[in-house]
């Protein structure tokens, strides 16, 4: 008889659960999905999807036009640049460098982060007013200059974009981390923990951090279109990827001298920055409201 | 009060302190100047004698004081590039970036605002979702494609504004705006919410039930205690534009600092990098203490206890 009514009791609470995760997923965003998956896809995929190389200079195509205009060929469907080289190639490798930047600096920048502000929030105190005075004062920094200025003094490479975008990125992590964490530290059920005996660590690793995971989640697909224009940027400076490797910046940057006879040198890389950006903000704004409906991005 | 200030006061100098270091500790990690000073047929005398002579030969404490007092005079060495002082690159370029920033600013209050205020009082109508949109393209367009966007529209297209250097009011318009609707998109965003939050106070129902007028519960109530939160973000602003204004500076040729920090890329210049650099962040700096100071003024809720 027990067991009927829990069953029961159980099947609307179920019925409801699911009838909101099908609500949830119908308002799943899906052109922004179609174009996340494209641009990973293409990246992983790039050397099984085109037979040009991405550095290789062709002079005789030199600024072939789009297939679509007069002059282009289904050989180089989006045009080349002045030195021939296949845009689409490029751009597919380019997404290859932004998506990689992208998981490096959120990983690194994000995971020091959430470290920072699990322990800030936790222990509170002395390491709680320096950790976020730090995190204020690079917030409220130009990180770029900052970027370019680790980068003219040690080179431009892959790995040095990394580590400027990361020593920047962990600054909102901690912040936005340390603020779940003060309100987590009063709930029940970590006074519950600390009087079963559990060490500090096991809190924070255990008890703490697995209840920030929505929030992070959230917090890192929103960032992922921040880190794609911050590179961008530098590339475009000549501080970023340095050049043979395509990147979207430094496409960029090449069609600026040709922006009178072929716009889509440094059109279309532009507009892939702009539909990958737009596309990870609308999936993060839509993993928020369904995930984590109380955090408030500025 | 006081005591706030002080407190406020010793930890922008220690941020300003640490910086330095960072500063300092990079330039010897960007080649040794020595190096690129020498003939190539230099012994390794006259090596020594020119180590000495710039002080490299003394141990990094030393050398960081002398850095520092020198900054402190504004004697930053000389440009690696036009062997020039560094100070004489920089200071005719400053007028042209503060131009060019208080254009930008203008054009994100014009459009920031109104749209802002427009998207909360018009609350899920076309003219929010037009506020929004415009906020949406404003944080994932990159600037510097937008600016080569608008040189290809406008100048090579339409023929209408000149794409490159200074001059006359033509030539602030595309960068102005280039510059300025990065943080327009951001104040919108925020005055609307912040706006939405003080149209559910209780003293607007007061102010409705009064029968003031709509403009005024918009305009002198609700906007006044909205622009707050839009204010203590005035910091970050600031740094999105001096971001903004390195990228619009390098499209359109602007002759300020921002193309300056462009070229000493180019050269791999440090020393008019590192100075540069010293310079915004002391800017940075104090407009961030002036923010906090003065909040601290008119909420006297902040304290530090």
């Amino acid at each position: 008889m027990a067991t009927t009514t829990t069953t029961l009791a159980r099947r609307p609470a179920l019925r409801e659960r699911s009838r909101q995760a099908a609500e949830s997923l119908r308002r799943a965003p899906l052109i922004p999905m179609v174009i996340i998956f494209i641009v990973v896809f293409t990246a992983v995929f790039a050397p099984l999807l085109t037979p040009h190389s991405t550095t290789q200079p062709s002079l005789a195509d030199r600024l072939t036009p789009p297939v679509w205009q007069e002059g282009g060929t289904w050989e180089h469907p989006l045009g080349t640049d002045a030195l021939g080289r296949d845009l689409a190639t490029r751009l597919m490798y380019g997404g290859r460098v932004s998506m990689m930047v992208a998981i490096f600096t959120l990983a690194i920048g994000g995971g020091i982060g959430t470290a920072i502000g699990l322990v800030s929030g936790y222990f509170g105190g002395r390491i709680d007013a320096v950790f976020m005075r730090s995190a204020d004062s690079t917030l409220a920094f130009p990180i770029i200059l900052f970027a370019i200025l680790l980068v003219v003094a040690v080179g431009p490479n892959i790995t040095n974009v990394v580590i400027a975008i990361a020593l920047v990125l962990w600054a909102r992590y901690a912040r936005v981390i340390r603020g779940e964490v003060l309100a987590l530290r009063e709930r029940d059920f970590i006074a519950r923990a600390r009087v079963s005996g559990c060490s500090h660590m096991r809190i924070v690793l255990f008890h703490l951090f697995p209840n920030t995971v929505n929030t992070l989640l959230v917090l890192l697909t929103l960032q992922v279109g921040w880190v794609i224009i911050v590179e961008a940027s530098l590339s475009f400076l000549g501080a970023g990827i340095p050049p043979p490797t395509p990147a979207w910046g430094s496409m960029v940057s090449n069609g600026r001298e040709y922006v009178d006879t072929a716009w889509w040198v440094s059109a279309i890389p532009g507009i892939a920055i702009m539909l990958t950006v737009v596309a990870f903000n609308l999936f993060g704004d839509w993993l928020r409201d369904t995930l984590d409906p109380k955090l408030r991005q500025v | 009060m006081q005591r706030y200030i002080v407190m406020r006061v010793g930890q922008s100098i220690i941020a300003l302190l640490i910086l330095s270091m960072i500063i300092f500790a990079l330039g010897r990690f960007s080649g040794d100047p020595i190096i690129l000073l020498l003939p190539q047929e230099a012994t390794i005398e006259t090596e020594l004698a020119l180590r000495a002579h710039y002080g490299l030969d003394q141990p990094w404490p030393i050398q960081y004081w002398k850095f520092v007092t020198n900054a402190v005079q504004f004697d930053f060495g000389d440009s690696i590039k036009s062997k020039r002082p560094v100070m004489d690159l920089i200071g005719p370029k400053v007028m042209n970036s503060l131009r060019l920033g208080l254009a930008g600013m203008v054009i994100t209050l014009i459009i920031g605002i109104p749209l802002g205020v427009l998207a909360a009082v018009k609350r899920d109508t076309f003219f929010d979702g037009g506020a929004k949109l415009i906020a949406i393209l404003g944080q994932s367009l990159p600037q510097f494609w937008v600016g080569i966007m608008l040189i290809q529209l406008f100048t090579i297209q339409l023929d209408l504004l000149p794409a490159a250097g200074t001059g006359g009011i033509s030539h602030y318009a595309m960068p102005a705006f280039t510059l300025g609707w990065w943080v327009a998109a951001a104040v919108m965003r925020l005055l609307r919410s912040s706006m939405l939050d003080a149209l559910d106070g209780e003293y607007i129902k007061m102010a409705r039930i009064k029968g003031l007028p709509e403009y005024k519960i918009v305009w002198k109530h609700t906007f006044k205690n909205a622009l707050i939160p839009v204010l203590t973000f005035a910091g970050t602003y600031l740094a999105t534009f001096i971001t903004g204004a390195i990228l619009v500076e390098t499209v359109f040729a602007w002759p300020g600092l921002g193309r300056l920090v462009y070229d000493s890329i180019i050269w791999r210049d440090f020393p008019v990098l590192q100075t540069l650099v010293l310079m915004i962040a002391v800017v940075v700096i104090t407009v961030n203490l002036a923010v906090d100071i003065a909040y601290a003024y008119i909420d006297p809720r902040i304290r530090y206890d």
